[in-house]
Formats: C-alpha cells, sequence, structure tokens
C-alpha cells in the first residue's frame, strides 16, 4: 500500500486484506474446491433408505455400552486379549532391539554414508508400508496366526523408532559427544557414554508411545487373519452381536488408556 | 470520577494482594501507580475492571458500583475503561487496523466483528488514531511485524478508541528502551490531556514517573503508603515504599538518570 | 557414590548392591516375559509353513510381477473414491473435532468438572479405536459402502485433532485474550478475537497432517468393505490374481508418498 494521507482514508471503507492477494487465485482456488465438493459428494451415493433402517441398529450398539457382554464369550475374548497382548509385547521388545542399531545407522552425522542409505531405505519402506498391507503378505507367506502379527507389528516399530530415534541423534549436542570421543574413546565407548546419555530419555519415552500404537494395530490385524483379538470382534459384528463387541470395545479402550497413563508416568520419570 | 473503597484480594493461596486499598481519581487526573514487585500494583489495575475478581470492598466509576454487575453489565463497564498492557498483548496474528478495531467490540454485534464489517465512523476512528500516533502506513501489517515501541502505540490506539473516561495501564514502559519508553510515556500524558481522561499508570521506573505525572501513589505490601506529588518522594519515602534493601536496587537502576538529582 | 570395600581397596561403582539387584531381577523377570510371549507365539505357528515360506514367497513374487498395468484403467474410480473418503472425512472430523477441542481446554471448558471429562473420553474413545474397526462396526449399521468408509474416518479423526487442538488451545498467550475481554467484548467475541487468530495456524497444520495420515488409513478401509481402492485389492486377493495386487500396491505406495509430499509441503507452507 502507497503511503497515502489521512484526509484521503478518511470516509474510505476498510477491508481485511485477503489471505491470497492475487484476485484471480483467490477465485480460482474457491472455486476449484466448491467443485471438488459437489463433484466428491454427488459420487458418493448414500442409500438413505439403508442408512434409516441401520439407525436402530446403530442405537441398539450404542445402547449395549450400557450392558456389556463379557460373559457369553470370555474364552475367545479373553484368548484374542490375551494374543494381541502377547504379540503386543514380544513384537514391541524385538523391534526396539532392531530399530537401535538402525537409528544409528541412519543418522547421518554418526554413519559412514553407505550404512546411512541402506538403513533410510529400510526406514522409508517400513514407513510406507502400511501395516495392514504387510500382514496380509506375511500372512500370505507365513500362514495364519500370530507368528505374522508379530513380524508386521516388528517391521512397523523399526520405521517408526528408528525414524525418530535417527532425527533425535542428528539433533542432539555436537560438543558433549566431541568431548567422549577427544578422549580417546572407541566407537562403542563413544556411543555409549557420548550419545546414549542424551537421547536415552526419548528413547523411553517413543517407546513407550510405540508400544501402546503395536497394542491398538494388534487389535486390527485379526481381520486378515494376523491373529489378536480382531478376529474375536470381527466374529462379534458378524452375529451382530454387540454387547459382546461392546464389551470388546471397551477393554481395548481401558487397555490404552492404561498404556496411555503408565508412558505419562514413565516419561515423566525419565525427564 | 473513579473511587475506590476498601478494596480487598486475597488469592486463593492465601496471599493478601490489597488490604482495604481507598483511593480517589478526580475527572482528567494522571495518577502513576508506584512499589515493588508483588505490591499489588497490577492486582489493583485488574480489580477495577474485574479482569481479577477483587473478594471485597467497592469500586466506582461515576455512579456505577462495579463488584456487583452481571456480565453485561460489565461489558457495558469495560467500554468506559481502556487497558493498555506491560506487553502490548496485541493479538499477533491480526493486522494493526484489526487489533485497533477491537477496541469496539463491546459496541459491535458478534456477527458484525465476525465479518470485519465495522461502521465507517468505527474506521475513520482507528484511522485518525493510527495517524495521530504516526502510524496509519502500517494498518494493514501483521501486528507480529511491528517493534516494540509501534506495538505499544497500536496497543493505546486500541484503548483510545474505546472512547473512555479512565485508562488502566500496566507497566506500559517495562519491554521497552529508555528512549522510546519516555516517548510513550509523553504520548499517554499528552493523549489523556488532549481528551480529558484520567489515567492510571502502573510503573516501576520511578524516575519516569516523576518526570510525566502530577500525582504519585506509593503502594507496599498491598497498603498505599505514599500519596502525593512527584516531589514529595523523598528519600526516606523511597525507602518506605521499597524497603531498605529494594531501594538500592532502585537507586542504581535510574542512577543515570538527571532526575535522580531533584529526587535526593 | 556407591564405594565398595574390597581387599582392602576402595572400588567405585556406578550403583550400590541394592540397585543392582533390582535391575538385574527387572531384565530377568523382561526376560521371562519375553519367553513365555514367544512361547506362545510359538505354539500357535505352524512351523512347517514358516520353513516353506522363502519357497512360498518366491513363487508369489513370480506370480505377482510384473503387475498387470492394464488393470490401472479400472482402477480410476476406487482412487477417487479413496480420495473422497480422506478428504470428506478430514473435513467432518474437523467441524466436529473443533468443539470437542474448546470443550476440552482447560482454559476455555465450561465446566472443569462436569464437561471436560466429557470431552476428553470421546478423545480417548475415538482415539483407541482404528478407522478399519470403526468401518467394520458403521458397515453392520448403515451398511457397505464409501460413506461407511467417510463416517469411519471422520469418527477415528476426531479425538486426534481434538487432542491435538486443545493442546494448542492450552498454551495460547493468555494475555491477549486479557486484552480483549478489558474492550468489554462478549465471550463469542473473545473467541473470534482473542482465541482463533492464535489457533488457526495449529489448526491447519493438523488438519493437513490428519488429511495425509486418512489418505492412508483409507486405501485399506476396502478390506472391510468400506469403499476405496482397498475394495478391488481384497476382490484381487480373493480370486489370487496376483499381478493386480502387486499393481494395486504400487498405486497405494504412490497416493502415500504423493500425500506425504503434498502434506509436507502444505505445512512447511503455512509454518
Amino acid at each position: 500500500m502507497s503511503h497515502r494521507e489521512l484526509d484521503d482514508m478518511l470516509g474510505t471503507a476498510w477491508r481485511k486484506p485477503p489471505l491470497v492477494r492475487r484476485a484471480w487465485l483467490r477465485w480460482t482456488l474457491l472455486l476449484g474446491f466448491a467443485v471438488y465438493l459437489v463433484a466428491a459428494f454427488a459420487t458418493i451415493d448414500v442409500d438413505w433408505g439403508r442408512v434409516y433402517e441401520g439407525l436402530d441398529r446403530g442405537w441398539a450398539f450404542v445402547m449395549s455400552f450400557t450392558r456389556p457382554d463379557f460373559v457369553s464369550r470370555w474364552s475367545d475374548i479373553w484368548s484374542g486379549l490375551l494374543e494381541s497382548i502377547v504379540m503386543t509385547v514380544a513384537a514391541s521388545v524385538v523391534g526396539i532391539a532392531i530399530s537401535i542399531p538402525i537409528g544409528l545407522g541412519a543418522a547421518r552425522n554418526i554413519a559412514p554414508l553407505p550404512v546411512y542409505v541402506i538403513c533410510r531405505g529400510l526406514v522409508a519402506i517400513s514407513r510406507a508400508l502400511q501395516e495392514i498391507i504387510v500382514a496380509i503378505l506375511l500372512v500370505a507367506i507365513f500362514g495364519f496366526g500370530p507368528l505374522a502379527g508379530f513380524l508386521t507389528l516388528s517391521f512397523a516399530t523399526i520405521g517408526f523408532l528408528s525414524k525418530l530415534l535417527a532425527e533425535d541423534i542428528e539433533a542432539m549436542d555436537r560438543s558433549q559427544a566431541e568431548a567422549i570421543r577427544a578422549s580417546g574413546a572407541k566407537w562403542l565407548q563413544w556411543i555409549n557414554y557420548g550419545v546414549q546419555p542424551q537421547v536415552m530419555p526419548r528413547l523411553v519415552g517413543l517407546s513407550m508411545y510405540r508400544i501402546d500404537i503395536n497394542f491398538r494395530e494388534s487389535a486390527i490385524l485379526g481381520l486378515v487373519g494376523a491373529g489378536g483379538i480382531g478376529a474375536t470382534l470381527n466374529t462379534a459384528f458378524d452375529r451382530y452381536e454387540y454387547d459382546t463387541a461392546a464389551a470388546i470395545l471397551i477393554l481395548i479402550i481401558g487397555i490404552v488408556m492404561a498404556l496411555e497413563y503408565l508412558s505419562g508416568v514413565i516419561r515423566a520419570r525419565v525427564q | 470520577m473513579l473511587r475506590l473503597k476498601n478494596l480487598t484480594k486475597t488469592y486463593r493461596t492465601g496471599d493478601q494482594a490489597l488490604k482495604g486499598i481507598g483511593l480517589d481519581v478526580p475527572k482528567g487526573q494522571v495518577l502513576a501507580l508506584i512499589g515493588p514487585s508483588g505490591a499489588g500494583k497490577s492486582t489493583l489495575i485488574r480489580c477495577i475492571n474485574r479482569l481479577v475478581e477483587p473478594t471485597g470492598g467497592e469500586v466506582w466509576l461515576d455512579d456505577t458500583e462495579l463488584t456487583h454487575l452481571g456480565a453485561g453489565a460489565l461489558r457495558k463497564a469495560r467500554r468506559e475503561m481502556g487497558m493498555i498492557f506491560q506487553e502490548y498483548a496485541l493479538v499477533e496474528r491480526l493486522t494493526v487496523m484489526e487489533n485497533v478495531l477491537s477496541g469496539r467490540l463491546g459496541y459491535v454485534g458478534f456477527w458484525r466483528s465476525f465479518l470485519r464489517r465495522f461502521p465507517q465512523s468505527d474506521v475513520d476512528e482507528a484511522f485518525r488514531l493510527l495517524d495521530r500516533v504516526g502510524l496509519l502506513h502500517m494498518a494493514d501489517k501483521r501486528a507480529d511485524e511491528l517493534s516494540g515501541g509501534q506495538r505499544q502505540r497500536v496497543g493505546i490506539c486500541r484503548a483510545l478508541i474505546q472512547n473512555p473516561k479512565l485508562l488502566l495501564v500496566d507497566e506500559p514502559t517495562a519491554s521497552l528502551d529508555p528512549k522510546t519508553s519516555r516517548q510513550i510515556m509523553r504520548l499517554i500524558t499528552e493523549l489523556c490531556a488532549e481528551r480529558g481522561l484520567a489515567a492510571i499508570i502502573n510503573i516501576h521506573d520511578v524516575a519516569l514517573a516523576q518526570m510525566f505525572v502530577p500525582r504519585v501513589v506509593g503502594l507496599r505490601f498491598g497498603e498505599i503508603v505514599y500519596d502525593g506529588g512527584p516531589n514529595g518522594l523523598t528519600p526516606d519515602k523511597l525507602t518506605e515504599i521499597y524497603g531498605a534493601e529494594d531501594w538500592e536496587a532502585t537507586i542504581r537502576k535510574v542512577e543515570d538518570e538527571e532526575e535522580i538529582e531533584a529526587a535526593e | 557414590m556407591p564405594v565398595l570395600e574390597r581387599g582392602g581397596a576402595q572400588v567405585w561403582q556406578r550403583r550400590t548392591m541394592g540397585e543392582r539387584l533390582v535391575r538385574w531381577i527387572g531384565w530377568l523377570i523382561g526376560l521371562v516375559v519375553f519367553a513365555v510371549c514367544w512361547q506362545k507365539i510359538s505354539e500357535s505357528t505352524t512351523w512347517f509353513f514358516v520353513w516353506d515360506a522363502p519357497r512360498i514367497a518366491g513363487d508369489i513374487w513370480d506370480r505377482a510381477t510384473p503387475p498387470k498395468w492394464e488393470y490401472i484403467a479400472r482402477l480410476g474410480r476406487p482412487i477417487w473414491d479413496t480420495l473422497n473418503i480422506a478428504t470428506l472425512g478430514t473435513m467432518i472430523s474437523l467441524c466436529l473435532a473443533v468443539p470437542v477441542a474448546f470443550l476440552a481446554a482447560r482454559n476455555t471448558t465450561p465446566s472443569a468438572l462436569f464437561v471436560r471429562p466429557v470431552a476428553l473420553l470421546i478423545i480417548v474413545a475415538t482415539r483407541s479405536i482404528n478407522s478399519l474397526i470403526w468401518a467394520l462396526l458403521l458397515i453392520a449399521i448403515i451398511g457397505p459402502g464409501v460413506f461407511a468408509g467417510v463416517v469411519a474416518i471422520a469418527i477415528r479423526s476426531i479425538g486426534f485433532c481434538a487432542k491435538l487442538l486443545y493442546e494448542a488451545i492450552e498454551e495460547i498467550d493468555a494475555t491477549q485474550v486479557e486484552a480483549i475481554s478489558a474492550t468489554g467484548a462478549s465471550r463469542w467475541q473473545v473467541m473470534a478475537y482473542g482465541i482463533v487468530p492464535q489457533i488457526l495456524p495449529a489448526f491447519a497444520g493438523i488438519a493437513v497432517f490428519r488429511w495425509d495420515i486418512n489418505i492412508r488409513e483409507s486405501t485399506v478401509l476396502g478390506l472391510v468393505g468400506a469403499g476405496g481402492i482397498g475394495l478391488q485389492l481384497s476382490s484381487s486377493l480373493n480370486v489370487l490374481a496376483w499381478p493386480q495386487v502387486s499393481l494395486i500396491l504400487l498405486v497405494i505406495l504412490a497416493a502415500v508418498v504423493i500425500s506425504e509430499w503434498v502434506s509436507a509441503k502444505v505445512r512447511g507452507a503455512i509454518i
């Protein structure tokens, strides 16, 4: 805006300057968005009759949360839940153990270039593939059962944890690590004394968070036959046994809340 | 015009911030409130427009008693009192003009303000005020692009566009350099004189207060221990206000200012 | 500092005997738990299949390559559906998440005692349950199709968006809000002028971030019948049409990479 005098400006209207200054671009964006919305809604074709019918069932489901049925399918629920927990624990342990060396390798400031490229590639593959797709492939290869689920979760853990660990190492305080190196430490000693103390609190926090995610994911792997509570839940929905489904969902929510609480406590203690 | 009667404030922690303050501010008088940190200066100012709820006592603005007003009436009363803040408290992601116009919020309905369709008279007044403080060319800049002194000028415009009877000013110069501090103080006192406004200015820089205001009130531990002209502030009085230890620190702080000789 | 007397010499140790004992017991328990978990997984695994896995994997690879490129012509509509599920789902969830976030944030909630716990419960419940499970549930209620996918994504995202948003609301600068209240503004005006401008950048960032995640999730929703490209994946898997499967996986991978790129660009532009 050019420098204008007060007298020119008095009596002129004032408008908030628009976010996008070029008018044609602003209108093109708005119009494009509107056209997209119309097109998107037009292609959804909702069967409103079916939705209307479903409202009763939806209400029945909501009501079933007030009287969840833990009892009649307890043995199924219990074995499914146990399998989920077992997969979570085993996959978290193995995944965290593997992701530490890979995380070190994926940090540019401590790994040589070839190692860095390989580790980053591994991380990228693991992150691009979603758990459920990995699970489908692993079930096809290893057969049904928790082994496929365990491998899936371990693989996903590696992608998640290695990346964040590597970023943390890359952001660490260089001078502390240099001081240890200057004392003539070997590579492993250097990692142990110079790097580990700096990234440990965050590693613990992230690991706790990943355990939480692993449990949530383990609840769906059963849908494709990779073990866990998902299979039981799927069966419950198929049979329209909403009270059992509600019981399972309540258990999942409860465990996730407990895990979140636990990880909060642990994170507060390490930091 | 403003009359405080036995105003008290006790925080939930048990700290007594104000112990029965009585104060009279006539129309058009500019008054400086000095005292050490924690003396209750900020609390006193905030109790007047009830950003902090007072525990007891009365606040009279002309013929209205403020401490018992309901939400709607309190909003009407707040329009009469412009407030200027220590860290400017501009909404940083809004433009200068929006910040100034936000002073009219008490007069404009929700949708009008939401759509930024302020009455032309308000917009003109905003232009005039910005011109008065020399920031008209910045009207469409975002507030976080401004320097400290410029932000405080915008803050002053926001308070004045409310068309208040009284300005409540909380440490207006605490975040500014000495030169800008004086400019801002001069601007505030000049504007008060132009418009016949009363003002209560919290300030911890005693020398600056003495330079610009005709009346100084000293607060210590939530009680008024001095009320008089700027020249009555002898070292003894300052010791009484700030306490022996704090006083040393205050002297050192304002040592370079030539006004300190006048005080001693 | 724990110092031990040993044969007249003082030996420095990092931890006292008690501490070391606790640590050892901790590690031992961890090891036992892991062993038990592994035992569990091993029990329910048919090891014959596992030993056979390399051959099967090679077999699948042979059949899946090269991908059936001409099949892409039939993926246009599913890709469009997937995009719509993610975009519309994100928009609906944002509309719902905003009020929940305001009710959950300590500084804006109307009642910390009654309203806030409810809002937090909504956040936890929607967050802990995977979108595939929501889809399963919604298909049981309103029937299969794109609409179920949109609603599933919308519900799943409420908790995520509301959590990040309420944290942003709790971090705002209180004096700016105070300044607006001091002008005599009403409650809603304080919201519009004091709070909203401060959280707008966070809001935009959250929206784009969640949209990116939702593109990922919506690609697999079809596995349970909730529309999108997952539907094609599921039917191709059912008839063991591996060349189609590999093409679909490539498309999903591309979608994930593109959405991540877009989201990173947009977030970079906002911040």
